[in-house]
């Protein structure tokens, strides 16, 4: 019960940071990655922020986690391969097309638009999708080659 | 840019909760999947902080009576949709889980991974926008 709350808690601060910092509109993502337009610097600026606060408590202030090694994104050993670059270009060229990436996408959903309705549901899909073929590939038996 | 600085250090605490308190990395395309795929607890964990995402949204929408939507029609939103979740969970993340939680460890994977969708991300706004001069927002 107590997991439950501090992860409504986590999820609840998460989502305002995005809103405050104004990531939930795709404008303002665009803005950021249109190099050659009106370039806004404001996705930079929470990146730091952020990492400012989670680097820091990671070195000074966290006692330790309890997270294995295969469940976190970037825990999960040292490994550059093809799925690793191949699945993040093909994320970049997503949020490039759209200004969502999964966290304003949700709250997005939150608002109640029916873009945001449309795009949750394309991207459960893709994640659903991904799992079935890592799934197939496993039982054929064939080398998978990502690892997580 | 301070409300965006201050918007990050929220995100940063969320981030440092979640970790310290349910041992977790705050990854939401590895939260939704997780919420998506999981059983039992690893399944209502996650659960629980996506309704606390969207909570955000809800109030945020109510008292801003504001609901900022992307530019392009809903078909071609469905393609990105499905290039966003299948490309995070085929590289291990995305904006927030290589984004924050990996560079805040340092993490050199999730550094490739970050310049690769920074990369890809704004060549397609390039293309899109200056090239193909498609979905161009006022």
């Amino acid at each position: 019960m107590k997991a439950l709350a501090t992860a409504l808690l986590s999820g609840l601060l998460f989502g305002v940071g995005l809103c405050v910092s104004g990531m939930t509109d795709p404008a303002n993502i665009i803005a950021f990655l249109d190099v050659s337009g009106h370039w806004s610097p404001n996705l930079a600026g929470v990146m730091l922020g952020a990492i400012a606060v989670h680097a820091a408590w990671l070195r000074w202030g966290a006692r330790g986690g309890t997270v294995a090694a295969d469940q976190g994104p970037s825990t999960g050993g040292g490994r550059i391969d093809a799925a690793l670059v191949g699945g993040a270009a093909l994320f970049g060229v997503g949020w490039g097309l759209s200004g969502y990436c999964p966290g304003p996408a949700l709250v997005a959903l939150g608002s109640g638009a029916r873009a945001a309705f449309v795009f949750a549901l394309a991207m459960a899909a893709g994640m659903v999708l991904n799992e079935g073929i890592r799934w197939t590939t496993r039982r054929s038996g064939s080398p998978s080659e990502i690892t997580h | 840019m301070l409300f965006a600085i201050l918007g990050g250090v929220l995100i940063g605490v969320s981030a440092s909760l979640y970790w310290s308190l349910n041992g977790r990395v705050a990854g939401i395309s590895g939260i939704l999947a997780g919420a998506l795929l999981n059983h039992g607890q690893e399944r209502w964990v996650r659960v629980a902080f996506l309704l606390g995402l969207l909570a955000a949204g809800i109030v945020f929408a109510t008292f801003t009576n504001r609901v900022p939507a992307p530019a392009l029609p809903l078909l071609p939103l469905a393609g990105a949709g499905l290039l966003v979740g299948f490309g995070t969970r085929l590289s291990g993340g995305c904006t927030s889980g290589h984004g924050v939680c990996g560079l805040s460890r340092f993490s050199t994977r999730s550094l490739v991974a970050v310049s690769t969708f920074m990369l890809t991300a704004a060549l397609t706004v390039f293309v899109v926008r200056h090239v193909l001069k498609l979905w161009v927002q006022a």
